[in-house]
């Protein structure tokens, strides 16, 4: 158990931290809001002569993923953070990054997307990246932060994964807001975090091919090898969360729950809005209501076996997105939760919200409307996009 | 990815991580020529060995035959037509591919 005190530390700081502490050799960025005191901080600490890497200024988030590709590629433990924008530059990069099997860590300081330009929070960015490949984990708070970028390293480095992982963090919410959090000491985590060693890493005397095509006999097997291995990384996932515990006593798991035990409804969320929506079920279980709140951790691999075992006995299951599939199924996660219960006999009815668009606070009376109306229109099945918090 | 299959072999079990080529210089075994619907073909009474077709060809795969003329590799020829167009000999005639 880590006896360390308490630190006073933004979000951001806190993610920069984990990165000091990891030892990172490159990291490649380029400054985007949210995200930009991340990288500043990481830029300062390489100035001073704290942290010992190379950081390259790069012109866009596009060369910064491409630079991350080339460094990672080269056997470099490698770090960037981006948001929104920023995020969908580099788009068509991530999916390189995970064809290549490169453990680039990056944060995502999760932001609305523009039109209407907006710098704030939800999760527009994120949605947009879902099939890129990349392990996903969710941080709810600044302590989260620090410790999951901890993880994501261990996680993705694994000659089990060699898979590249984002950390999100709530735009402002996560990223600007100064909590009071555990740090831990260099040589725990020397001892969590073993050295990054690439199985076939650019070396002149060990030529490999790297980024060849893919002619159409030959693409599906390589995607299908891909998305076989992504999915088996599963079961390291919860290792390292579990290893994790035991360095600092702080339990992760790919669907946790918060107060779920007899409770008819449930809440679910990922990110930060998880911190209310518990404030939300405390007031109802103050009340008597049977209410209890699943949260989404790990976003990919997606949690099938534990969100089907998480919501098995609930009668109402009311999803938050903050995200919106213009004209499509209301919001990406609560699609992905109802195809993820469509096989199961026993599967409670669900009912889905979209909310804190671009920055929008959320609060309790929020969650404890949408658990009441949810009851409602999960009843009826409606399909209808329902926006909580919205006037007119 | 084990280069000792042939392509229409190959599993998705055999897809080396990241899909990364360990062999070398694996390219040689890709066959091009059976894209190939037009192929060309030298008239040596025309040709005035000047080696602009083997210059220009994008396969690189026209070369000497023993006696200093140019032919090309229909393993690699793809029937592209650019040596034809190029040789200012009209020495190189693009014919049906049979
Ligand atoms: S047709 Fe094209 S590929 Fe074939 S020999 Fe001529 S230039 Fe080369
Ligand atoms: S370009 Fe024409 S003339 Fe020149 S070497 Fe080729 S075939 Fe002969």
């Amino acid at each position: 158990m880590n006896k360390t005190a308490m630190t006073g530390m933004e979000g951001s700081l806190a993610m920069a931290e984990a990165v000091r502490l990891a030892n990172v050799d490159v990291v490649a960025a380029y400054p985007i809001t949210p995200q930009t005191h991340i990288v500043e901080r990481l830029a300062e600490m390489v100035a001073n002569g704290e942290l010992n890497a190379a950081y390259i200024p790069v012109e866009s988030e596009h060369s910064a993923m491409s630079a991350c590709l080339g460094s990672s590629a080269a056997g470099a433990r490698t770090f960037t953070a981006t948001a929104g924008q920023g995020l969908e530059l580099m788009h068509e990069v991530l999916y390189v990054a995970s064809g290549l099997r490169l453990p680039i860590v990056m944060g995502v300081a999760n932001r609305a997307l523009s039109c209407p330009l907006s710098v704030w929070g939800d999760h527009s960015d994120v949605m947009s990246v879902r099939d890129t490949g990349w392990i996903q984990i969710f941080a709810e708070n600044g302590q989260q932060a620090f410790d999951l970028t901890l993880c994501g390293f261990r996680i993705g480095e694994n000659e089990k994964v060699l898979f590249p992982v984002m950390v999100h963090i709530d735009g402002f919410h996560v990223s600007h807001v100064v909590e009071p959090l555990y740090l831990l000491e260099q040589k725990q985590v020397d001892s969590f975090l073993p050295p990054f060693k690439h199985p076939f890493p650019l070396d002149p005397d060990n030529p490999v091919t790297v980024g060849a095509f893919a002619v159409p006999i030959l693409y599906t097997e390589a995607r299908k090898s891909m998305e076989n291995a992504l999915r088996s990384t599963r079961p390291f996932i919860s290792y390292v969360f579990d290893e994790f515990a035991k360095l600092s006593g702080r339990q992760y798991k790919p669907v946790e729950h918060y107060r779920t035990e007899d409770a008819d409804t449930l809440l679910l969320t990922m990110g930060s809005y998880s911190e209310i929506a518990m404030e939300a079920v405390d007031q109802l279980r103050d009340c008597g209501e049977k209410v209890g709140l699943i949260r989404i951790r790990l976003w990919r691999p997606f949690p099938f076996g534990e969100l089907r075992q998480a919501v098995e006995n609930c009668q109402t299951l009311v999803v938050l997105d903050r995200c919106i599939s213009p004209a499509g199924p209301p919001g990406p996660v609560c699609s992905e939760v109802k195809a993820a219960l469509y096989s199961q006999k026993k599967r409670p009815n669900v009912a889905g919200f979209i909310g804190g668009l671009g920055g929008r606070d959320l609060y309790v009376p929020e969650f404890i409307q949408m658990v009441e109306r949810g009851r409602v229109i999960a009843a009826q099945g409606g399909e209808e996009i329902e926006m909580i918090g919205v006037r007119g | 990815m084990s280069a000792r299959k042939k392509d229409s072999e190959i599993t998705w079990q055999d897809i080396d991580l990241g899909a990364v080529i360990r062999t070398a210089g694996n390219a040689a075994e890709y066959k091009t020529g059976d894209w190939r619907s037009e192929k060309p073909t030298w008239n040596k009474d025309r040709c005035i060995k000047c080696g602009i077709c083997a210059l220009f060809c994008p396969e690189g795969c026209i070369h000497h035959d023993k006696e200093g003329y140019f032919e090309a590799d229909y393993y690699y020829c793809k029937g592209c037509g650019i040596c034809a167009r190029e040789c200012w000999t009209q020495a190189i005639t693009m014919g049906p591919e049979e």
